[in-house]
């Protein structure tokens, strides 16, 4: 047994630098996402999206006076730190990789930047982790951490405008207890109440429960003209708005991304009229120019595929901005070439972007998602207000 | 007028969600203590029976509601009772055949048992999401609200409402309907007498000619009642989730052991004292004190006891108090 393990090991190991010796890119690009796992549904098409952006900077050309980028994928599990570790210090010790495009989810994330990005100098633009933990207010990341999703601390920003908007000032709040739904209701309450607002209550709940009447009479006896529910629509969320409907606690909701989906119509139709909510998505008009420039190649409407290009992108156009493909030397471009001033680029404009950067200009990329990086390096994001009329969702607009 | 707010705004919240969710877990503590007083186990394939049972309900529930049958203001799956009880009959009789019966001819230890129920647990798990799916399933029809918070408004003039969901009311008739014939049974009939006698003592009701094999099927025929009659009743009152139902196996074994183990009336009493513990002490007080108290004393605060994240901690510090003080249960427990 011992020896079969051994054999198998050696051939591995030949067998992948074989693989690293057959390929002949000048500059590798990681792409680390949790190709295994919880979220396994959703990383092909944002590995295929990143690619993207790779092969129409290879058929433009003029990267870096015709250097040719190659992705090579790593798994992230998603959830196993260790495992996700040892994909990303593969990748950057014998792959040679220059930049990550990844990780996906919040927890690996943080482990691959603090153990192998940290230590290595190689920059890392996730493209999908919103805990408010991986905002580097500090300079914890020594400049080297983007994300192209928006933190769900700037969710709860805009979900105070939101409600502020409609004149709301006093709310009760339930949360799914995990860190997602922990971190947005406490990012939400705080922002609340620096605008003015009043949390009555801001209490978890436990998915997959038996009974909600002890949390729902709570929130009721707090009392407020609206009740957030920050949880998921397929759990607890549900059985919270259901309980809270039926003993007429509160006839209105709040429901942040985990909550918009189809199945809450299904669920409660016209009884959630005069609700409201947001979650992160880009205006129509950009999603339809990523699905033309996608053309069928991958499901283009997939969860942070767009987000994915756009990160891959910016690695490369902060490259061609620095002249250089060193994660030292590029990293302080990654925020210039995504924000204003420049010439505003658009999805499959990248080569037009290439030769302005080439020339000395300057850009600004729009890409997918309409990137604005902002504070630590992250997107501003796009959220899509929502209401609810006549047992149907409607789009108010775009913030 | 205050008091009479203070009282709608206690029942709204309190009393009618914990009495409909109370008699849910006494009906599933009443399967696992009979269970418990007569094949002397415990058997924690339970949530997942009341799972399939309610499974079988909404399936013949759906043709009936496809062929275009109702029930009138009544939620349909009342008439597919029969169908799923039936259905898990003989899924419990199979199992009992299949696994038990093997045990039973050992004579082995019930940890023996519980571990085999263990194994019935996760093949009943899989079984159920094979058929159904793991998602939410919902079934209910008929009239929402046998009053809803609207209508009790504008009834009454008060500024607080109160609702009592249909399926809330049905529950709790169901469950004295069910609740009165069990003990009808078991203390007026012969095969009832039979089996209290077995429980009390297996080997003097041996000796004087009863046959085991009967007493064992008619309990799991009881237990398969009792166990789809809760199912249903609790998809109807919140949703049908298989994940929910394999949950719920913590608060019915809570209720059935605070009560007494193997006494049907302390599975009953074990229900309501799990179900009002968990609302009522992580309740929050502060808007029945508002009307009861004079405008200067009125709370600024929740007034409430314990963070409703520790509701099921509660159940569960009763279970430790009452194992340490008296461990056979509030009513003694260990015989029929």
């Amino acid at each position: 047994m011992k020896k079969l393990l051994m054999a198998t090991a050696a051939t591995a190991l030949m067998s992948t630098a074989a693989f690293a010796g057959g390929h002949g890119a000048d500059i590798k690009i990681g792409i680390i996402l949790g190709f295994t796992g919880p979220i396994e549904s959703l990383t092909p098409s944002m590995g295929d999206g990143a690619e993207l952006a790779i092969s129409e900077v290879n058929d433009s050309g003029l990267l870096l006076g015709g250097k040719t980028v190659e992705g090579v994928r790593a798994d992230s599990t998603c959830v196993d730190a260790a495992a996700a570790t040892a994909a990303a210090e593969r990748l950057i010790t014998s792959d040679g990789v220059k930049g990550i495009m990844g990780a996906d989810c919040s927890g690996v994330t943080g482990a691959i930047l603090t153990n192998v990005a940290l230590p290595n100098g190689v920059v890392m633009i996730s493209p999908s982790a919103t805990s408010p933990g991986l905002s580097h207010n500090n300079n914890e990341d020594n400049g080297l951490f983007f994300r192209t999703a928006p933190s769900d601390a700037r969710q709860g920003v805009v979900m105070t405008e939101v409600l502020m908007d409609q004149g709301i000032m006093e709310v009760a709040v339930t949360y799914t207890n995990n860190d997602y739904g922990k971190g947005l209701a406490d990012s939400f309450q705080a922002a609340f109440e620096a605008a003015g607002g009043t949390v009555t209550i801001n209490a978890a709940h436990e998915d997959g429960k038996a009974d909600y009447s002890a949390e729902v009479g709570a929130l009721a006896a707090a009392g407020g003209d609206r009740l957030v529910v920050a949880g998921y629509v397929d759990q607890g969320g549900s059985g919270i708005v259901r309980a809270a409907l039926d003993t007429g606690a509160f006839d209105t909701f709040h429901f942040p991304d985990g909550m918009i989906s189809a199945t809450l119509i299904e669920n409660f139709g016209s009884e959630i009229d005069g609700s409201s909510g947001q979650h992160p998505s880009p205006s129509d008009e950009l999603a339809a120019a990523y699905t033309a420039l996608v053309d069928g190649a991958f499901d283009a409407t997939s969860p942070f595929t767009p987000e994915a290009y756009d990160a891959a992108a910016l690695i490369m156009l902060a490259m061609q901005a620095a002249g250089s493909e060193e994660p030292g030397d590029y990293k302080d471009h990654v925020m210039a070439v995504a924000n204003a001033p420049g010439e505003q680029i658009q999805v499959g404009e990248l080569a037009k972007a290439l030769q302005i950067l080439a020339d000395g200009g300057e850009v600004d990329l729009v890409g997918a998602t309409n990137v604005e990086l902002v504070g630590p390096g992250e997107a501003a994001g796009n959220y899509r207000e929502v209401g609810f009329d006549g047992g149907a969702e409607v789009t108010v607009q775009f913030r | 007028m205050e008091p009479l707010n203070a009282l709608i705004v206690l029942l709204n919240f309190v009393i009618v969600p914990a009495t409909a969710y109370g008699a849910q877990l006494a009906l599933g503590a009443l399967g696992v203590t009979l269970i418990y007083g007569i094949l002397r186990f415990s058997n924690f394939a339970h949530g997942d029976t009341m799972a399939f049972g309610a499974m079988a309900t909404i399936l013949f529930t759906w043709f009936l509601q496809g062929a275009g049958v109702t029930f009138g203001p009544l939620p349909t799956a009342l008439l597919a009772l029969p169908v799923g009880i039936a259905a898990t009959a003989a899924l419990v009789l199979i199992t009992d055949r299949a696994v038990y019966k093997f045990y039973r001819a050992q004579k082995a230890a019930p940890v023996i048992y519980v571990i085999a129920s263990l194994g019935v647990m996760f093949i009943m798990n899989g079984l159920v999401r094979f058929i159904i799916g793991p998602n939410d399933q919902r079934f209910a029809d008929g009239e929402r609200f046998i009053i809803s918070v609207r209508t009790f408004k504008a009834m009454t003039g008060l500024d607080e409402g109160l609702a009592i969901r249909t399926s809330q009311g049905i529950t709790l008739v169901v469950a004295i309907i069910a609740v009165a014939l069990l003990f009808w049974f078991l203390n007026k009939t012969r095969t009832g007498k039979s089996m209290r006698a077995f429980s009390d003592n297996e080997d003097l009701a041996l000796l004087s000619g009863i046959n085991p094999e009967r007493v064992v099927m008619v309990t799991w025929l009881l237990v398969a009642a009792l166990t789809t009659v809760a199912g249903v009743l609790y998809g109807l009152d919140k949703s049908f989730k298989p994940f929910t139902y394999f949950q719920l196996l913590l608060p019915i074994f809570a209720a059935a052991i605070v009560g007494g183990l193997g006494n049907p009336l302390g599975a009953i009493a074990g229900g309501f004292v799990i179900a009002f513990s968990e609302v009522g002490v992580t309740y929050a007080f502060k808007k029945v004190l508002g009307y009861l108290l004079p405008e200067t004393l009125k709370p600024d605060g929740l007034v409430q006891l314990l963070s409703t994240d520790y509701k099921f901690a509660v159940s569960f510090v009763i279970l430790v108090i009452v194992l340490l003080i008296r461990p056979t249960g509030l009513f003694r427990g260990k015989s029929l």
